[in-house]
Parts: structure tokens; sequence; C-alpha cells
């Protein structure tokens, strides 16, 4: 199997995210540069976080205009595992893969902190291995993380569960407390917090093993073993 | 924006001509305080700079450490306090920038950023609420968007930074030995400058920054792109990978002026370069501007022809300017030409080496009655004073200004901010760990002994998460050296931190000098500024959540040195008094049992004593940890005396160390061993901060209560101008 993590200038999670993938869960990984195309033979692909064209305009909304992202809309299609973080959900909002928008933070600050996620949704391929109402701790780390849709979009996004994640608490003014949500088929998934920055015991104060099953969903979901 | 008179006359000497206007431009850039370092550089090399794990390297602006298994670690320290003061968004972000490009220049990737800020009170000044908030901001955006995490720093105010800020941005890198730049130059080698264009802001920078700030020249100020600063780390580390790179240097002070005089001459060679080449911001710029702009995210490359075809093709991918603009000669001239006409030709040795000065000094008259006392008010509620400290903006809790920096991103952050010292983790599987400190009001008491404390207390937090010190960056901020008595106190702190530095054998890495910090009501308190770097061979094991039951020690001895302390200048108003000492021996016998205690696995915590106290550090163990704690006083071991003295005390060397009662006798063990004074003075436990003496309750503090008003006054302060007690 083999994840493609795509970099944009100024992605800056993406050796993260390869870190991760390769070092702690001994997948497949490889770099995509944004002008680059998506072969055929990818199983999921990663939007890591950053500040993609130094979130100039509205963050992500340039990086939604790259040339891979037109691949990336055909393995949406497909049904292919697509899991965009923090900047990498900003760019699936933007591209129009995923409701909703991320406005900036109530603070009006960046925020970097620990909190908790409530799983919401077990179905999608990031997710599988979750209890509902399952609590990951997590940080997070953006100025624009306040989910916001209209009425009709919320009610569309709870009839078709299409909330992935919730915050524990009041974070930073997001509607209902969202943190991430997904596409009608539930393979896209956009989530502001960091995964990447929690599956290691040596970096996670708290608790490693819920945000390492974000992980092993996909594995899963990929039939790949431990 | 000119040489001095004496200096004009210097140049036309060495040169046998009257200098062409783009001469006298680049000259004067490069021999200014600020690059030239004119004035301190002859007393510098007092500092010990060698050490088993330095390593050292030609026309290198960062220092180097060898870390073992073939890794190094690069470290640097910048400040930014003229251009901060006047716009302090752009000045404190392009702080940030240049020292970045310091680290990134010796082929290391930078892989965590440090703040010192300092600005006046602003409980009551709202120039300094606003500089504060905007320089937070500015480094946030900057690092934030470069991916490097801000793991530590620290923040203080003080009268005597009225209308006037200090910024000061430490970094350190992280690479392979092998993939250092070894700087060199051959036969046919090409100037490349890649990054940003070239535009009129910053000119003049660099004597901006070595002048008094009278004027507001917001046009001195460099204007931050952190997106194109980020594109540049990633372009230069391919290069690195690639083996393109000879030699590089980043521009920052002094722009195209230093960075070509000063490769020429650590290279020995000359470099012609052509400034029709450089690509530009604006069509219509002189070559003087062209050559002494400081716009930021630029870095000067020597490359050979056959290499540049690659490099042109990752500045290509990134989407960055690569111009060629020189060529490398072999003649040690620094020759610029505008098309064909030359408009400036000197030898790199006279434009890189100014004539050092020898100021005079002399010992401030303020001093001789300055450790005076005067007579206090008796404290008759010391709970409530308590809060008012904790409320106090250098004690409350800086969680609002870390709180908007990332400080995870890079996946390194083992110990988070917020405690003694970030620690990060290393490829080879150490531990790294940093702190910069600084003291102002106890080095304005005393110079000497002043600097010292700041470079133990860098040194305490790093011992408290198990590493050992292994090399320190200093950054020495002082008001105008012509006047003698600064200078005095500029060369007692140097000795001072040499001494120590010798003593405890680190060595000095890295650092800088920021003089001209003059504000409208006169010259700041001597401020230097010490980063240590340590080492830890395995995972940490401190800090553990302490629980019930657990006991509370004390390591050293309090004494009767509050001269510069919270309790005298925020409680009392009052400046004066003796400045703690640091004597050596024991500060050494203390590092030393604290990291033998943590290697043997014995304590959950170590936390060093300083800003506020005993009493301040205690409640900070508490509210961290959140559970109560009953301190007795009469056990703090130490000269007899008032409890007010005790409580509020900044004597150094003094380590809390909280632990599981069954290892008292280990512990113990170990310190009896190294003739350590130390006694067992609290108990953990309960959701009250208690101190008592003799029996009687001295402090009765609600950990809940004391812990909202310790994080929440800062934010209350700056945001909506409350005074939180």
């Amino acid at each position: 199997m083999k994840v493609a993590v795509v970099v944009f200038p100024g992605s800056n999670c993406d050796r993260d995210m390869y870190h991760v993938l390769t070092d702690v869960f001994h997948l497949n990984a490889e770099y995509y540069w944004h002008e680059k195309e998506l072969p055929e033979n990818i199983d999921a692909v990663i939007l890591p976080g950053g500040f993609s064209y130094g979130d100039r305009l509205r963050p992500g909304v340039i990086a939604a205009h790259s040339p891979i992202i037109k691949d990336v809309k055909k393995m949406a299609e497909k049904g292919i595992p697509i899991l965009g973080v923090c900047n990498g959900f900003q760019i699936l909002v933007e591209s129009g893969l995923l409701p909703g928008v991320l406005l900036k933070n109530e603070s009006l600050n960046f925020m970097c902190k620990w909190t908790n996620l409530i799983v919401e949704n077990n179905k999608t391929p990031f997710t599988n291995q979750f209890k509902l109402d399952e609590r990951i701790p997590i940080p997070i780390a953006n100025g624009d993380g306040r989910y916001y849709a209209d009425d009709e979009t919320m009610k569309k996004l709870n009839q078709k569960n299409q909330i992935v994640f919730r915050y524990s608490e009041v974070v930073n003014g997001s509607a209902d407390r969202i943190a991430g949500v997904c596409n009608e088929d539930g393979n896209v998934v956009g989530m502001m917090p960091h995964p990447e920055r929690a599956v290691e015991s040596d970096i996670n104060p708290i608790d490693n093993k819920p945000s390492s099953l974000i992980f092993e969903s996909l594995m899963t979901k990929m039939g790949v073993t431990k | 924006m000119s040489l001095e008179e004496q200096e004009l006359a210097e140049l036309k000497s060495k040169i046998g001509r009257d200098p062409t206007s783009t001469e006298l431009q680049i000259v004067a850039a490069e021999w200014s305080e600020h690059c030239s370092y004119k004035s301190s550089k002859r007393h510098l090399k007092m500092l010990p700079m060698d050490g088993p794990l330095v390593i050292n390297e030609k026309g290198y602006d960062s220092g180097v450490l060898d870390v073992g298994d073939g890794y190094v670690v690069t470290a640097h320290i910048e400040s930014h306090n003229h251009p901060s003061a006047v716009e302090p968004y752009g000045g404190a972000a392009t702080g940030v920038g240049g020292v970045i490009r310091d680290i990134l220049s010796a082929g290391t990737r930078p892989i965590a950023i440090f703040d010192g800020l300092r600005f006046g009170d602003i409980e009551t000044d709202l120039q300094a609420r606003w500089l504060f908030k905007n320089a937070v901001t500015g480094i946030a955006d900057y690092g934030n968007c470069l991916g490097i995490p801000t793991i530590g720093g620290e923040v203080e105010f003080d009268e005597c930074y009225k209308n006037y800020a200090l910024v000061d941005v430490a970094a350190l890198g992280f690479g392979k030995k092998e993939n250092l730049i070894k700087n060199h130059a051959k036969k046919d080698d090409i100037v490349v400058l890649m990054g940003g264009s070239t535009g009129r802001d910053g000119i003049g920078g660099s004597q901006f920054a070595s002048d008094s700030l009278e004027s507001e020249d917001r046009s001195a100020v460099q204007i931050p792109d952190p997106f194109i600063e980020k594109l540049i780390i990633e372009a230069v580390l391919q290069a690195r990978n690639d083996g393109l790179i000879h030699a590089m240097k980043d521009l920052g002070g002094g722009g195209l002026s230093c960075a070509i005089s000063e490769t020429a001459d650590a290279l020995d060679i000359g470099i012609e370069m052509d400034v029709d080449k450089v690509h530009t911001r604006e069509s219509d710029m002189t070559p003087d501007e062209i050559m002494v702009s400081e716009s930021q995210e630029r870095m000067l490359i020597v490359t050979s022809k056959i290499k540049l075809k690659k490099l042109e093709e990752i500045c290509k991918k990134f989407r960055i300017g690569c111009s060629v603009i020189g060529l490398v000669k072999f003649d040690n001239q620094v020759h610029i030409k505008k098309g064909e006409k030359t408009v400036a030709n000197l030898s790199a040795d006279v434009v890189a080496n100014a004539t050092l000065l020898d100021l005079p000094s002399k010992e401030p008259s303020y001093l001789k009655t300055i450790e005076d006392e005067q007579k206090f008010k008796p404290i008759s509620d010391y709970s409530a004073l308590m809060m008012k400290l904790l409320a106090s903006p250098n004690i409350a809790s800086k969680i609002w200004v870390y709180g908007q920096y990332d400080h995870e991103v890079g996946i390194r952050t083992v110990v988070k901010p917020g405690t003694d010292a970030s620690v990060l983790r290393l490829d080879n599987g150490k531990y790294l760990s940093a702190k910069i400190d600084g003291n102002p009001k106890q080095c304005y008491i005393n110079p000497r002994e002043g600097a010292i404390g700041c470079f133990e207390e860098a040194c305490r937090n790093v011992v408290c998460t198990g590493a050992k010190p292994i090399g320190m960056l200093d950054h020495l901020q002082f008001g105008n050296p012509k006047d003698p008595e600064i200078f005095w106190t500029f060369l007692e702190s140097l000795k001072g931190l040499t001494d120590f530095a010798k003593f405890f054998k680190i060595p000095c890495v890295g650092g800088k000098v920021s003089l001209y910090n003059e504000t409208p009501t006169g010259s700041i308190k001597p401020t230097p500024v010490i980063g240590v770097i340590g080492l830890i061979d395995k995972k940490p094991s401190v800090p553990q959540k302490i629980s019930q039951d657990d006991c509370l020690l004390i390591i050293g001895d309090t004494k009767n040195e509050l001269g510069g302390s919270e309790y005298f200048e925020y409680i009392h108003k009052f400046v004066g008094g003796k400045c703690p000492t640091v004597n050596f021996e024991d500060s050494k016998k203390h590092m030393t049992s604290v990291l033998d205690i943590i290697d043997k696995n014995l304590i959950k915590s170590a936390h060093d004593c300083s800003k506020g106290g005993l009493a301040v550090a205690v409640s900070e163990i508490c509210m961290t940890n959140q559970i109560g704690c009953k301190v007795s006083l009469d056990k703090v071991p130490g000269e007899k005396l008032d409890v007010d003295r005790i409580l509020f005390s900044e004597s150094h060397s003094r380590y809390l160390l909280s632990f599981d009662k069954k290892n008292i006798s280990m512990i113990e063990e170990i310190l009896k061993k190294n003739k350590v004074s130390f006694e067992q003075i609290g108990q953990f436990g309960g959701n009250q901060i208690q101190f008592t003496n003799a029996s009687k309750l001295i402090i009765d503090l609600d950990l809940k209560k004391a812990h909202e008003i310790w994080l929440h006054a800062l934010p209350n302060l700056v945001l909506h101008g409350k005074k939180s007690v």
C-alpha cells in the first residue's frame, strides 16, 4: 500500500507526517510536489499542515488551485481515503471537497495547545478502529481553525453523519465544537488538530494510543497488518 | 548614515584617494557598530570559545557543537531592538528571520526558536502594551509560518525600557556533520544572490541600529515575508544535499555590502559584482541603495558555473529569485560595478575590518550607594501580597505568549514550554535542552554578579531537565558605549561571564553585542541575555506529575540578597540592595548533584528558584501540578533571616526537588556525599499553598484561585487593560 503526502509551497508538517507514516507505522509513503501528477496506484492521500502560500488571500485558497488538486479530486471520486490535517483541511474545504469554511479563531490569535477530541463518526477510513464518543488527546496549532457552515449545511452534516470529530470543550468558537468533518461518502476527512504530533509517547504527554488509531484505521481499511 | 570625520580620514589614507559615494555607503554600513563590533571586539576575545565539542570553520554565522553519532547542533542569538521599538511587528518578525538564516548558512535545518522580550511597565504604559502585543504577533506569524517551533524564552517589563523594546531571538539548528558547509571558493566560481528581491526597505538599517533611537525612521525597518524564507530554507537544504554550495552567507545588517565584503575577507578572495544583475523590487534603485538595502530573505551563495544549472532548477521549483551577480577573483578586492562602470573598488580587508576602538571606562557613581537599603513598611498580609506578586507582569504565567507560538511542529518537543526549559529529541537518541535568561534589575545593581547570575540561572534551568550544559550564547545589550560609565558596565558583565564560562568549561559558541540602546529617558539597564544549551543522553525522566504526600526539598542556602528582586522592586518600589552572588564551588556541587539525582531517576521534578524567590517557585510547582503544599520556612537552610527575606530572596544555586518519599534516603546520601546544603522543607497534598514559620501560618492560598490569577493576569492586562489584583 502506498500513501501520497502532498507538498505545497509553504507546507511545514509534511516531514512530520512522512516520519509518522514510515518510521512509526512502517507504511510506504512518498512526497508529491503540488505540480506533479498522482499516479494511479496510490492507496491513500494525505494533505499535511503548514502555511501553503503563506496563507495569502485566505488559508488554503491558492493551494486549492494547484495542479495536483485535480488528481486529488479524481481520487476522492474513486473512494480513495483522503485526509487533510490543519492547512490540509483548509485546502480540502477551499477546493470544494469538504463542506463549510474555516474562520479566524475567536481569540483572533494563533493557538497552540493540547485538547481532546470526541469521535462522532467511526465509519470513515480514519476512524474505523474507534468506539463512538472515544476521546483523543491531541494538539491544535492554527490561527484559522474555527469551523463554520450555514444552517442548511449544518443540518445536512448531522443527517449524513458527516461530523467526524468534536472538541470536548469550547476551544476556538467552532460551530457545534466541530473539529473534523467528512464528505458524504466518508472517504474524504478533514481535521484541524494534528494526529501526527500525538502518536509517539516521547512527545505526547497524555496518551499516544488514541491518536494512533487514526493511522491504524487507515491500515485496517487497506488490509495492512501492524 | 555616514562615517565620522576621523573614520573618513582613515578611509582616505588607507585607499589613497577620495572614496566614491557607493564606497562611502559600503564602508559606513560595514564600519557601523552593528556590523564591525568596533567598540567591543577587542574585549570579546576574553570569552572561552573552544571546547571538545566545538567545531570551528571559517565564515560561520552560528556556533557549531558536535552532539555525537555524526550529528551537530548549531546555535545563534541576535536582537532586533531598534526596529522593534519603531515597528514591533516587522521588527520582531525580521529578527526571527535573520537568526534563522544564520543557522541555515552553516548548512543545518533550524529546529527551534527562543525569544527574549523586554518592554516598559505595561501596567501603566499603553505604548509598552502596544509594543509587547505586536512583537509577540510578529514572532508568532513569522516562526509559525516557517514551521520552526518557538519553544522558550522570557518576557520582562521594566521602567528602563520605556518607549523602547528589546527583542532577542535565539535559534538552534540540527544536521549531519558531513553536511556542514565548508566555506571555500575555487577559481572561476560565481556569486549568486538567492531569494527575495532587493527593495528600498531597511536602507541604512545597521547604522540606524548603531545610533541612539531619535527618529521613527520606519523605512530603516525591514519588511518580513516568512513564506519566502520558508522557500529559501527548503531550497538551500536541497542545494546542500546536492552539493551545490561552496560557500554561503545570509544577508543581514549592511545587506550586500557586508555579505560581499565579509565573504571575500573570510575566504581570502576578491569578489567582482554588478549591481545591474541584482533582482530588485523597484526599477530605479541606485547602486548605493542596492548595496545597503537590508531587504530580508536573501542568501549569498558561492558555487561553480557547472553547478549553477541545478541551483537554478531548485530555485525555479520553489519560485524564488536566483541571480548571478558576481565572480570570484583572487585579488582580495571588493569590486562593485554598474554594467561596465566601476562604482566601488576597495580592499576586502579594509572594508571588513574597521579599526577597533579602545574606549575608556569608569565605574558608575550610582554604584557607590546602590547597596544601601531603605526601611520598608512591614507586611501585614502575606497572602494578599502573594496574590499581587502572582499577578504581576514579570511573574504571571506567560502562556498567553507561548500559546500563540507553534511549539509542537517538527515533532521534537518532548518537554513543552512553561517549565524550566524545553527539551527536544534529536535523531541520534539524545535530547537537547536550552534556555535563555536575563536579569537587568540585578545587572543594574551589580553588572558583574548580575551577568554571572543570568548565566547560572540559564544553567540551572537546563540542569532541571537533566541536561548537562555544553555551550552558551551571550547577547550583550547596553547603552551608548562612548559613555565611560556604560562601557564599564559592559566590561564588568563580560568579565563575569568569562570567569563563569572558564570555571565551568562552557564554551561561548555565539553571541552578539547590541549597543546604543538608549531611550528618551536615558540608557537601558545593562541587559546581558545568556543562552545555555544542554545535552541529555537518554529520555528525560522529569518532569513527572507530583502526587499526594510527595516531598519537597531545597538545595542551597537562602541569603540576605534581595537587590533587584521582584519583592523590592514591584512590592516596595525600591531599586537597590545587595545583588545575589554565585559561589562557583557551590554552584558546581549543586549542578552535579541535581544531575546525578535526575540520572538515578529519584525525583519527579526539579525547579529552580529565581524571580520571586522561594515563595513564587513553590507556588509555580503547585499550580502546574494542581496540588497543594505545606512549606516550613524555619527549615529553609541559610543564615537566620526575617520571613519576607526567606520568602522572596532571589539567591542563586537553589533548586527545589519534588519526589516520592521512599527515595529520601538515597537523595540525602548523594547530597551529603557532595557536601551540599539542603533541607526537606515541605510536603505536597490538599488544595492550599501554605507557608508556615515556627508553626505559625504565614501564607495560605487557595490553589485554584491562585492558579486563575496567575494564568490570566497577563492577557487581562494586555487585552483588557485590567489589573487582576
